[in-house]
């Protein structure tokens, strides 16, 4: 039976196919929807780990004890596991183990454009790099059974494009489904020098192996159809190139990213005049054709950022010329992200804003305090460094400055990497105040549960990270918990723990208005008593506006939260049903 | 022949559910098809672009600058934001409602006016105001489902094979004022 899949739900039904039994995962654009479709197959093991460290660690703990395991995660996330994927390396894997990792070229939902393609090659593991969805299915299949063969996690590398769009899918059974032995083998996996020294042998070994398997595997095929132009690519400039250039020049697909297949790509460019090398981001396939000696068109023709299109690619190698654009006359106003209406993040920056402070951001969707009207942030880094890089504003500028500052915070963020980073402002004798944004849920992935939230990734109860004993117990004395949607009350709280010259953290609970709990009703209307002094203007709230000079709220838009009901100066607005 | 559609519009408002009922119903008809969805970020109030492409073999989930024979778009902005991919002789469908983007509630920008006026200059419009049309239908959040019913009529694809997709994919409780939303759709 075919069937139409997301890239990332191929991927989910090739681990089951395979005979997968554990996976951990953290979410992360656009890798998120792998793990949610593993929770449609009971027989699997699945989680949200806290981290994409601790999830990296517990695939490779199941593989160690005989399951055949995986791991998935967004570009970044690979950092953040990076240490125990590298490591990983050298014990090789008992049952087969899978690391994948979805990159995201123009950055629709990330903090950079990394290509995680150097991981392969700086870690020494083989990578795999579908095209649509049914190779999805296939290559993480094929990937598992490869980490078998020759001991060695794989990586299964993905980007927006494959991970978010459907294609049609051939579902197969579950095939394999055995739990291996599990047997004491400290010289495996007691990576201390002793055995990793002998384990680094076997690594380099085990990649004369993979070289070998990668010059005849399938998935990297020459389609020859010129003696002209021959086109190097794979994942989604396959893709691109084919439907820019047709039958009209060879094309040498890259499934098997590292090790590459060095001869059969010197074979390949041989029966060609011309040889272009395309693919998004870094020159990973072409630095690579140059080291053998090929003489390749790459970089020089084609742009180091963002994501290609066939016209791109049309332009680059025969030189067609983009079509003027048919469009309107005038500039059309950009339509950025913004907070939902009701969204409790609203209330919060409301208060840094008018408080003036500086505000060391996070990521999740409270970065979108960063945009206009709200304008509250300063930084945004990576995952937890909202509360670490404050510390550090701190030491460098000292206590008043300190008295300015906070940290913002996710829930999801903060269980990730911000009780690190708060461990050290208490031990290293900070004064930082840390507002944990507490929407009780990880949105700006899709609504994925977390240790806060007291729910597993299967929706059963579980128990629930307590958040004032958790700082309390890192030395953390002042620790308050306040509703954002109390302007007042939360305006008092933070100028009171921003003017402690002791570490303090400021909990900002209401959930998230999307959540299905939250029963917002009815919707807020202006009355005559409007000043029109535009202070709930002040919120970017996206359903309230100025219409004709007069401030008006969209029914359709609003959902009753009321935020701007205790906002407003006048009392000017009420909730109607 | 590969058809390409665009579906267009304001994250929250349903584009999503739209292209997966469009690329449901085309695999019925046989053809290879290629859904590419915007997850993440810009889903939050942003613009979103989901395109649709179906036929004997599809290669590239994207759409380029004036390769698109359909564009839905969900906001007349974001059908004005679209036009330069459409074929000079597509059709665009778009719903005359309109949601203010954030730099235009803070002042920093004007939502251009008579956008429905332009666009039909442009092109071959046809203009609806879906949200009217889904309270007709008995509820306002049909307004994706009364826009995916004046796709179909737009479309080559028999009307019982929308019907059929719209049963699969829609829960029981929502789908008799889901079909109603289709029909008045398809009849505009
Ligand atoms: C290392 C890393 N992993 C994952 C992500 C993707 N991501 C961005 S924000 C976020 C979590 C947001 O949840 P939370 O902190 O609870 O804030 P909310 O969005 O709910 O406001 C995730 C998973 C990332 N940017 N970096």
């Amino acid at each position: 039976m075919k069937k139409l899949l997301l890239g990332n739900a191929a991927v989910a039904r090739g681990a089951y196919e395979a005979g997968v039994r554990v996976v951990a995962s953290y979410p992360g654009t656009p890798s998120t929807e792998i793990t949610e479709s593993i929770v449609e197959y009971p027989e699997i093991y699945a989680e949200w780990s806290p981290n994409e460290k601790v999830a990296a660690e517990v695939a490779i703990g199941a593989s160690i004890a005989g399951a055949r395991s995986m791991s998935c995660m967004k570009h970044v996330g690979l950092n953040v596991m990076a240490d125990p994927v590298f490591t990983a390396a050298y014990t090789g894997v008992n049952a087969g183990l899978v690391f994948c990792v979805a990159d995201d070229p123009g950055m629709h939902s990330s903090q950079n454009e990394q290509d995680s393609r150097h991981y392969a090659r700086a870690s020494k593991i083989p990578m795999l790099e579908p095209s649509d969805s049914s190779e999805c299915k296939e290559f993480t299949k094929l990937a598992f059974d490869l980490s078998e063969k020759f001991d060695t996690p794989v990586f299964l590398r993905l980007s927006t494009r494959i991970s978010h769009s459907q294609s049609l899918v051939e579902l197969n059974e579950r095939e394999h489904d055995e739990l291996k032995p599990y047997e004491k083998n400290p010289a495996k996996y007691v990576m201390m020098p002793g055995n990793a020294i002998k384990r680094h042998v076997d690594v380099e070994k085990r990649l004369e192996a993979l070289k070998e398997y990668s010059e005849n595997a399938e998935i990297n095929k020459a389609e020859i159809n010129s003696e002209d132009i021959g086109v190097i690519c794979g994942g989604t400039t396959y893709l691109y190139a084919h439907e820019a250039l047709g039958e009209s020049v060879s094309y040498f697909k890259i499934g098997m990213i590292y090790p590459f297949p060095d001869k059969a790509v010197i074979e390949f460019a041989k029966k060609h005049k011309k040889v272009f090398v395309i693919e998004e981001l870094d020159p990973v396939i072409e630095t690579q054709c140059r080291a053998l000696g090929i003489d390749v068109i790459g970089k020089e023709r084609f742009t180091l950022l963002g994501e290609y299109t066939p016209a791109l690619i049309k332009k680059a190698v025969l030189g067609a010329e983009i079509p003027d654009d048919n469009c309107l006359e005038e500039s059309l106003p950009a339509r950025p992200p913004v907070m939902c209406a009701g969204c409790p993040h609203r209330g919060t920056f409301y208060v840094l804003k008018k408080l003036g402070l500086t505000v060391s951001g996070d990521i999740g969707c409270y970065t979108l305090g960063a945009v206009p009207p709200l304008s509250s942030l300063d930084t945004t880094i990576c995952m937890g460094a909202s509360v670490s890089a404050a510390h550090g504003m701190a030491k460098a500028r000292g206590m008043e400055f300190n008295k300015k500052l906070v940290s913002v915070i996710g829930d999801s963020t903060f269980m990730h990497s911000g009780i690190t980073g708060l461990t050290d402002i208490v031990y290293n004798k900070g004064a930082n105040t840390v507002i944990i944004l507490d929407n009780s849920i990880t949105g700006m992935t899709g609504h994925q549960e977390n240790p806060t939230t007291g729910y597993t990734i299967r929706g059963e109860e579980t128990k629930q990270v307590n958040l004032i004993a958790l700082c309390k117990s890192l030395g953390v004395e002042h620790v308050v918990v306040a509703d954002p949607f109390d302007i007042k009350e939360f305006e008092r709280v933070v100028k009171e723990e921003t003017n402690r010259e002791e570490p303090s953290v400021i909990i900002a609970q209401r959930p998230c208005a999307l959540l299905k709990r939250v029963k917002y009703s009815g919707h807020c209307v202006i009355g005559e008593n409007c000043k029109n002094c535009k202070m709930c203007m002040k919120l970017g709230c996206p359903a309230i506006s100025v219409k004709d000079d007069k401030v008006v709220i969209d029914k359709t838009q609003c959902n009753g939260c009321g935020l701007c009901v205790n906002v407003c100066p006048f009392g000017a607005i009420s909730k109607e049903d | 022949m590969v058809k390409s559609i665009m579906i267009v519009g304001v994250g929250g408002q349903g584009t999503l559910l739209a292209s997966r009922i469009l690329g449901n119903t085309v695999i019925r008809e046989g053809y290879d098809v290629k859904v590419s969805e915007v997850h993440g970020m810009s889903q939050r109030g942003g613009s979103v672009v989901t395109y649709v492409k179906y036929g004997d073999k599809v290669y590239s989930p994207t759409i380029d600058k004036g390769e698109a024979d359909l564009i839905l778009a969900f906001e007349i902005l974001e059908a004005a934001r679209a036009l330069p991919y459409l074929k000079s002789n597509g059709t665009m469908i778009a719903n005359t409602g309109q949601i203010n983007p954030m730099p235009v509630i803070t002042g920093a920008a004007e939502y251009p006016e008579n956008l429905a006026g332009k666009l039909e200059k442009k092109t071959n419009l046809i203009k609806l105001d879906a949200l009217s049309l889904a309270e007709k239908a008995g509820n306002i959040k049909t307004v994706n489902v009364v826009l995916i019913g004046v796709l179909a009529k737009n479309s080559e694809i028999p009307y019982e094979k929308w019907v059929e997709t719209i049963k699969e994919t829609v829960p029981e409780k929502f789908l008799d004022v889901n079909l109603k939303a289709f029909e008045i759709g398809y009849n505009v």
